[in-house]
């Protein structure tokens, strides 16, 4: 159970070697958590010990978000081994190329089955276990290249178009259960998703995100765009016209 | 087998008197008679009474399970005019209690800064009042109690080792969060009165020690005593405050047309604060600095004897309906603790760091605590208490509350579990070190765990 400081007991981080949801797990661990559970598909490269401390048991779990099966069994043996589950964190995602996607609609789909369905498939799950104990938070991380597509990566786009649209949804559809999403946006991430890739205007880092993400959390906001000021300046974008909209310098 | 509920419709978001964290159970009024069906039908997420919500943590929350809300039943009151006791349902809150007692010369034995309470949370609590001093918690008042058990049997306790009474079920009920059974009803002893006035002596007090000479040197002296301190107050002013010690007025301390009708009492509240507050509360730095200055300013220097109503004593807050709403939409959470004679040093580190972290916090109560009883979770022992209010939301609040929580449990001072809502289940283990001995009686007589709360399962009390 959370504390009226909203510290959480036990935190769950789905993409459990994300550089942005293990920020996210920096900010939210605090004395008063009991059970760390880094899930990710290559359970040796989770660097448990990162988050090493007296009192804190960290668990590395195998998961893969594509084996969109396997999310339930995984949702309700987590909240059976650790007990009730406060907090949520669904971090996984690819990037990918999109001059290669061009020529492997393959690899597109692959990239938004893990993106899309596996999200939709692991929120579901874990919406599951929280509505049954009554309360939860779940933070879904979404991107701005979901609010408005860009054509330099449209398939990550879309599908994150995609899982945002879902998440705000299912937000809705918990409302009066106790289970609180969060859903973020955050701009372009210095991170090792996009080492070597052209910087875009109000970049930010990690660490920014997760100071936000866990603000706006705590203030029960539905939606976090981090820079704050992504918020503003997409509010404009939106209603760009494409012609123009596909030459702007956006990175 | 017991069963998810998560019946669309059914579950409701309940939070405390401190409106943090509310999660979503399925709420059962029941009448006493429905008790033992309601009590068959847990879920697998178990049970929980609830009274009139004023718990300011989640004890009488039960995510994902039951909640189960006993009507008040006032005609379940008898009150025994020879032997000084009255016996009342469990749903009955002492707000009712008081309109039927006070009229006829009798008080309830123990009453908390609220009249909103249930005989049941009274007793799941053990709370305490401004005579702990002197008479104890509610719970060394009680003189029987009948509580219902998780498999629906109705068992008869009493305080004292008897053939066939099952007393340490009785004290592990007494403070122990309703995690044992259902209150149904509970015999008590009370207090005659000749009025209902209270003859109240205030002290206006400059600084901390003078706030604390004068409450060892006046303690014996009053039946009732509490201070209120201006955590704001920085230098030579640290813990200003004012003492107020209070007794039953007799009839000649009224004024004539009081005398007329001695034992005239009314509840009513005064005013209400508005359903709309803005999302982040009018308690600032700046209003409650205006505050505690027209308050400390009020009590006039030196000693002040007048008459107050019992609800202007006792109940002072309650005067203002839904006064939980200042603290805007995060909610707040009071921090009570408890350290023992001795530890005064610590006492006034914890109130010097408070100070200096410049908290908006108005309510402050600084008590002594008589001896505890014999309850293994049961809040009180002897020494200093001191309860604040604070909001949620200041950044910063954790770490404090942390290192304060450090200086108490160092100190072998404990926390009180009915205002809890951010201890860990190690801290509850430091402070009440007869946990285990709680949950040999708690296993005993619920072996399947069928009663549970937020608070059970953030401090690890039952599992």
């Amino acid at each position: 159970m959370q504390n009226a400081l909203d510290e959480a007991q036990t935190i769950v981080l789905l993409g459990g070697t994300s550089e942005i949801g293990r920020a996210i797990v920096d900010e939210l661990v605090s004395s008063s958590t009991r059970t760390l559970v880094l899930a990710c598909r290559r359970p040796d490269e989770a660097g448990a010990e990162r988050f090493a401390r007296d009192g804190l048991n960290v668990v590395v779990e195998p998961f893969d978000a594509a084996a969109t099966e396997t999310h339930e069994g995984f949702a309700r043996r987590l909240a059976a081994e650790h007990g009730d589950l406060d907090v949520v964190v669904l971090a996984f995602g690819v990037l990918g190329e999109q001059t290669e996607f061009d020529d492997d609609p393959g690899a597109a789909a692959a990239a938004v089955h893990v993106n899309y369905t596996g999200g939709v498939a692991a929120s579901l799950a874990f919406a599951g276990v929280m509505r049954r104990q009554g309360h939860g938070r779940l933070v879904v991380l979404s991107s701005v290249a979901g609010e408005r597509v860009r054509a330099a990566n449209f398939v990550y786009g879309s599908s994150k178009a995609g899982l945002d649209a879902f998440a705000q949804g299912l937000g809705d559809s918990l409302a009066g259960t106790g289970v609180q999403v969060t859903v973020v946006r955050p701009g372009f991430v210095h991170s090792r998703m996009t080492r070597g890739m052209k910087s875009a205007p109000f970049s930010t880092t990690p660490r920014v995100v997760a100071e936000l993400t866990v603000a706006g959390m705590r203030k029960g906001k539905h939606t976090v765009w981090t820079p704050g000021i992504l918020r503003y300046v997409f509010s404009v974008l939106r209603h760009v016209p494409r012609p123009i909209f596909r030459r702007l310098p956006l990175g | 087998m017991r069963t998810d509920d998560t019946t669309p419709g059914r579950r409701r978001l309940l939070a405390g008197w401190g409106r943090a964290n509310p999660t979503a159970a399925t709420v059962r009024d029941v009448e006493p008679d429905e008790l033992a069906a309601a009590v068959k039908d847990l879920p697998a997420r178990g049970g929980i009474a609830r009274g009139l919500g004023r718990s300011y943590g989640d004890p009488a929350q039960n995510a994902g399970g039951h909640v189960l809300r006993l009507a008040p039943a006032n005609d379940h009151v008898a009150i025994d005019d020879d032997a000084g006791t009255v016996t009342a349902g469990g749903g009955v809150g002492i707000d009712d209690l008081l309109a039927i007692l006070v009229p006829r010369g009798w008080f309830v034995p123990v009453t908390p800064g609220t009249r909103f309470v249930t005989i049941g949370g009274a007793i799941a609590s053990d709370i305490h009042g401004k005579n702990h001093h002197r008479e104890g918690s509610f719970g060394n008042h009680v003189t029987r109690l009948r509580l219902m058990l998780a498999d629906g049997t109705v068992v008869d306790l009493a305080p004292e080792p008897a053939p066939g009474n099952d007393h340490e079920l009785f004290w592990a009920t007494v403070g122990g969060m309703g995690l044992t059974g259902v209150i149904v009803d509970a015999t008590f002893r009370l207090i005659p009165i000749e009025t209902s006035r209270m003859s109240v002596e205030t002290h206006r007090l400059g600084h901390l020690d003078d706030v604390m000479d004068r409450m060892v040197e006046s303690d014996a002296d009053f039946r009732y005593s509490v201070a209120w301190i201006d955590l704001l107050a920085r230098g030579k002013h640290l813990g200003r405050g004012v003492l107020t010690n209070g007794e039953h007025a007799v009839p000649d301390q009224l004024s004539p047309t009081a005398a007329s009708d001695p034992l005239a009492y009314d509840g009513r509240q005064l005013v209400a604060v508005p359903p709309v507050v803005p999302p982040t509360g009018v308690i600032n730095r700046l209003s409650v600095t205006a505050f505690n200055e027209v308050w400390y300013r009020r009590a006039r220097t030196g000693r002040h004897v007048g008459v107050e109503s019992i609800p202007a004593y006792f109940h002072p807050l309650d005067l203002v309906g839904g006064w939980n709403r200042v603290y805007g939409r995060s909610g707040f959470l009071q921090y009570q603790f408890v350290v023992p004679f001795g530890a005064e040093a610590v006492l006034r580190t914890v109130i010097e760091r408070i100070s200096a972290a410049r908290l908006p916090i108005f309510l402050t109560v600084l008590k002594r605590f008589g001896a505890g009883n014999r309850g293994p979770l049961s809040f009180p022992m002897g020494g200093w208490t001191l309860a604040i209010d604070v909001a949620t939301d200041r950044s910063g609040l954790a770490p404090l509350l942390r290192s304060l929580d450090d200086l108490v449990l160092g100190a072998g001072g404990r926390h009180y579990l009915t205002k809890d809502f951010h201890m860990t289940p190690a801290d509850v283990r430091r402070g009440y070190p007869r946990l285990d001995e709680w949950r040999a009686v708690r296993d005993r007589v619920d072996p399947g765990g069928a009663w549970a709360s937020d608070l059970s399962r953030r401090l690890e009390l039952t599992d």
